[in-house]
């Protein structure tokens, strides 16, 4: 029984202890920012890698889940004759929570992922140490401008999803269900209010900021060669996953609680 | 009292490094006078590579203390440490060349990033510094991972010694390269140490390469250096580990953690 309860404490506190390393890699990190040098060029390559190259994915899996919103609504609104509702139901639901989550977790496993296997690469080929005897500091040079790409990508990728999710709805709706397009655009509008959108571009910004920190913190960390790197991946996305639910569940609390 | 006019170059005073309960240095003191080349042999795993990150100041040592030119490096921070890093240079054993930037920026990074130089101008210097290892301008613009690994071995030397530093690092130079390749790698290293006049530490278990390359040799074992003296002395050390590390022998005061049948 003592055994049982020792090891749930251990990985607790195990687990804390590792909450507390990626905390204060954060707060390096952060404090790096503000300070010079800046890499401009850097910051570039890596809001391209993101924001540009993850567009694709993004703008189908936003797609389809307006087109998907849009019929399961339909089918089980039908039941207490509400089909109505459905316009405002998927750009409610997409602009609020199914866009950043979905573009935040589609972008943890793309380039958070990535970003673990470039830094952890880096890492056991001694690439980052380079870096310091190269009188370049490793955290400007590798993580901030990650860091920055990801929170400033995410909210544009996750704006062009809501509009492709609100249009995916519109779709099904127009043509296969048979709405009226006009009035279908105006319920969409009517019950849209400016803080629906706001908070789904402050989360999508948070949680590009947490797949770029945990994509870099695990590749950062990474030892031992290919299983390390591989290791560090998984848990890069397993991580950024699990910290955009917890967050997706705090900033919906904060913007909305009353 | 009064520091004498030239302190030595690096000086290491009980120098200790423990990873958990395995203690990988245990007290090292070495002296290094500028201009000279150490090249410091021992086993695999016996912490040549940590006393280097010590030094450079990428592993921060338990106790001891790391003088550069008289001033203590162990523990000081953003520009103090900037300050000693400038002065050194390093080539790492797995050459270590950013696989995302040409052969050219590799090799000019520091004069780039670090100096903050005009690229046009840095490029001319890399292309300098790759000529005197013998690499022609059209190798500038490969990728690392276009190159074999003699040639990135020697891109890597020409990063090391780009911005000219008056301590260069040699991280087993010649591993994994095949002997001729290896004598070539010697001569570049010699060569531009030359050159530079710069003061060398040099980690190696190529007792040819070691030959080559050193004016003083240490041998590390047990966390500790246990014989240190004068390149030419090595073969008549009169110590038994020493001989049995540069005589390649199995049987021996070294007993290596394998289990015999």
């Amino acid at each position: 029984m003592i055994g049982i309860l020792a090891a749930i404490g251990r990985a607790f506190l195990e687990g804390l202890a590792a909450l507390g390393r990626l905390v204060m890699f954060a707060g390096t990190a952060l404090g790096h920012m503000v300070r010079p040098p800046f890499y401009p060029r850097l910051i570039g390559r890596q809001m391209i890698e993101i924001g540009y190259f993850s567009l694709p994915v993004v703008a189908l899996t936003t797609l389809f889940s307006g087109m998907v919103l849009a019929l399961q609504s339909y089918t089980g609104f039908a039941r207490f004759s509400a089909e109505g509702a459905i316009a405002t139901v998927v750009v409610l639901s997409m602009t609020r929570e199914l866009a950043p989550v979905l573009a935040g977790l589609m972008v943890a496993g793309r380039i958070g992922a990535a970003m673990a296997a470039e830094i952890g690469t880096m890492r056991v080929t001694e690439q980052i140490d380079a870096l310091t005897v190269l009188s370049t500091d490793p955290y400007k040079y590798l993580v901030v401008p990650r860091l920055i790409a990801g929170a400033t990508m995410l909210p544009l990728l996750v704006l062009i999803g809501d509009i492709l999710g609100v249009f995916g709805g519109y779709l099904v709706a127009i043509y296969k269900l048979d709405f009226n397009a006009a009035a279908y655009l105006r319920r969409t509008a009517d019950y849209l209010e400016f803080m629906d959108v706001v908070s789904g571009l402050v989360k999508a910004s948070v949680f590009g900021f947490l797949v770029a920190l945990t994509g870099c913190y695990h590749g950062y960390n990474s030892k031992g060669g290919a299983q390390g790197v591989g290791q560090a991946t998984t848990n890069a996305v397993v991580s950024a996953s699990i910290l955009i639910l917890v967050f997706n569940y705090i900033i919906t609390e904060l913007f909305f609680a009353k | 009292m009064s520091e004498p006019p030239n302190p030595p170059k690096i000086q290491l005073n009980g120098v200790r490094k423990a990873f958990g309960q395995k203690v990988v240095l245990d007290g090292i003191d070495y002296t290094l006078d500028e201009g000279e080349s150490l090249v410091v042999i021992g086993g695999s795993g016996t912490g040549k590579s940590v006393l280097l990150k010590c030094i450079l100041g990428i592993l921060k040592p338990d106790a001891g203390s790391i003088r550069i030119d008289g001033e203590e490096t162990v523990g000081v921070r953003g520009e103090e440490r900037e300050k000693h890093l400038q002065k050194i240079g390093m080539l790492f054993q797995g050459s270590a060349l950013f696989d995302s930037l040409p052969v050219w920026q590799n090799v000019a990074f520091r004069l780039i990033q670090g100096q903050g130089m005009e690229r046009k101008e840095a490029k001319e210097i890399a292309l300098g510094k790759l000529a005197q290892v013998g690499l022609a301008a059209p190798v500038a613009e490969l990728y690392p991972a276009e190159l074999s690994g003699g040639m990135q071995k020697r891109v890597a030397l020409a990063r090391a010694i780009a911005s000219e530093p008056e301590i260069i690092f040699f991280d087993e130079p010649t591993t994994g390269l095949d002997p001729i390749m290896a004598d070539v790698i010697n001569d570049l290293i010699v060569a531009s140490v030359r050159k530079l006049g710069a003061t060398t530490i040099s980690i190696t278990h190529d007792m040819a390469s070691a030959r080559k390359i050193a004016t003083k040799i240490a041998m590390i074992h047990g966390g500790r250096f246990i014989w240190a003296g004068d390149a030419k002395d090595i073969d008549r050390s009169g110590n038994a580990y020493v001989d049995q590390f540069i005589h390649g022998r199995a049987e021996g005061p070294i007993q290596m953690a394998v289990r015999r049948p």
